[in-house]
């Protein structure tokens, strides 16, 4: 049987490291624009369940995690009823607000956060990404939503 | 050539033309992160001091001057030096308050060391800062770096390395005391610390991949080889560092995989590949968490994590998300 994986649905700015993260997972992905006027991405391009991956952008207190084009992205409800989970970026330096936005679109979102990871992520961050979107497929598989 | 510096018309800055978004991003960033040494209660630490061995006293605050010297350099010569190279008036803005914030941290030693360190203790500290041959060829190897008609992207690629590299032998040691119970003001004012950095190394990291993806294919590869022989320079100088430090206390092993980390942090900052493979770049646990307190790390998909939550749900309106 071959494996239906979930896609994946990610937001990078310039700095680019979610960017290098889903490049080097391979797995194919659709990216939410960084500048506020770009198209987000529109239905032909979500029709299946996805994964978001987003990266963190607080301030020492918490506010702006999410980044606005993600919110916009998911303030539309019939793109948040395909979203089935959420993997959190950020940099553990930043203390309590490390990988933030994940936490807070799980919480917002009623989906589970499936993993962090720092920056751009390391191997073992890549191999365990790649193996738990597979075992997530195959659970989507089997509950066929 | 740097020190025939170009005329240029004298400009008011305007924060309402944006060449580039991310200066005012990380200009709200860095302002909305400001501190000052005073709000952290140090004076709280003063019993837990009380409990630490003569020579663990002796290595922290030597770990503190040394941490001093590179936050002085990176005030006074660092960041200063990066202006000039600025692209936009917005990123010269920025530089600004990263100098004075390195100035504030570079102060902030000096508070810890006024709450519980006697001026005999201070002062032979300092006297090792200033002979200690280690700490000298990593503030010299930087220092090189920064001097005038030097190439604008190397500075870059020295100021994201101190930023995001060479604290770290030093910043270990709060981390370790405080995932003891001990120092934990100090620790937080550390982890102040930490989080500026962080938004430095990122944002001169930033700077430093737009001059770069400028660059032709050999020139790139010339910078690259550069930064990866600068990050093998630094980290053959660190490990001593880290030995002549930590060995009698018995944690350079421990402090060294803390390095690996680091290393790698900064060579993503730069946007490139990580340096250490994961087997010798995987920091104890106890240290990860001292760092990012309250953030567990989030591995449903190995079932290992104990953060597997649903949240309660929450609809979500325009005005939830309230950033």
């Amino acid at each position: 049987m071959s494996r239906q994986l979930p896609a994946l649905v990610y937001y990078s700015s310039k700095s680019g490291n979610t960017h290098r993260f889903v490049t080097r997972l391979g797995l194919p992905a659709v990216r939410i624009a960084e500048c506020l006027d770009a198209p987000l991405p529109d239905h032909s391009q979500l029709t299946d369940a996805f994964v978001l991956i987003c990266p963190t952008y607080a301030d020492g207190q918490g506010r702006g995690a999410v980044p606005k084009q993600v919110i916009r992205f998911l303030n539309d409800a019939s793109r948040r009823e395909r979203l089935v989970g959420v993997i959190g970026a950020g940099n553990r330096n930043f203390g309590a607000t490390y990988a933030l936005s994940g936490r807070i679109i799980s919480e917002k979102c009623n989906v589970p956060l499936l993993y962090s990871f720092e920056l751009a992520g390391t191997e073992t961050d890549i191999a365990r990404t790649r193996a738990g979107l597979e075992k997530l497929g195959d659970h989507l598989c089997s509950t066929a939503i | 050539m740097k020190d025939i510096a170009p005329t240029r018309i004298p400009r008011a800055i305007n924060w309402n033309r944006l060449e580039d978004e991310k200066d005012l991003e990380v200009w709200n960033r860095l302002t909305v992160n400001f501190w000052l040494p005073e709000k952290v209660p140090l004076s709280n630490d003063i019993p837990s001091w009380a409990t630490l061995t003569d020579h663990e006293k002796q290595l922290t605050i030597r770990v503190f001057t040394g941490l001093t010297l590179l936050d002085t350099i990176q005030n006074s010569v660092g960041a200063p030096a990066l202006m000039p190279d600025a692209i936009t008036p917005h990123e010269e803005a920025v530089l600004t308050n990263i100098a004075f914030m390195e100035a504030v941290h570079a102060r902030s030693y000096s508070s810890i060391f006024s709450t519980l360190c006697s001026t005999k203790e201070i002062d032979e500290a300092f006297r090792w800062s200033d002979e200690n041959p280690h700490l000298q060829a990593k503030a010299k190897a930087i220092l090189d770096t920064y001097a005038p008609g030097n190439d604008p992207l190397k500075r870059k690629i020295a100021s994201v390395f101190l930023e995001s590299f060479l604290f770290y032998s030093g910043f270990y040691l709060p981390m370790y005391w405080s995932s003891r119970a001990k120092l934990t003001n100090t620790a937080d004012l550390i982890r102040l610390i930490i989080r500026d950095e962080a938004v430095h190394g990122y944002y001169i990291g930033y700077k430093f991949q737009r001059g770069y993806e400028q660059l032709d294919e050999a020139a790139q590869q010339e910078l690259k080889d550069y930064a990866f022989g600068l990050m093998f320079e630094l980290y053959g100088i660190e490990n001593q560092y880290t030995e002549e430090l930590y060995d009698e206390i018995g944690l350079t092993e421990d402090v060294k995989v803390f390095l690996h980390y680091n290393a790698n942090k900064a060579l993503q900052n730069l946007g490139f590949e990580a340096l250490f493979p994961p087997e010798v770049s995987e920091v104890n646990p106890a240290i990860l968490a001292a760092l990012s307190p309250d953030s567990e790390n989030h591995d449903f998909f190995s079932g290992s994590g104990s953060s597997y939550v649903i949240g309660k749900a929450v609809a979500t309106e325009d005005e939830d998300w309230d950033f």
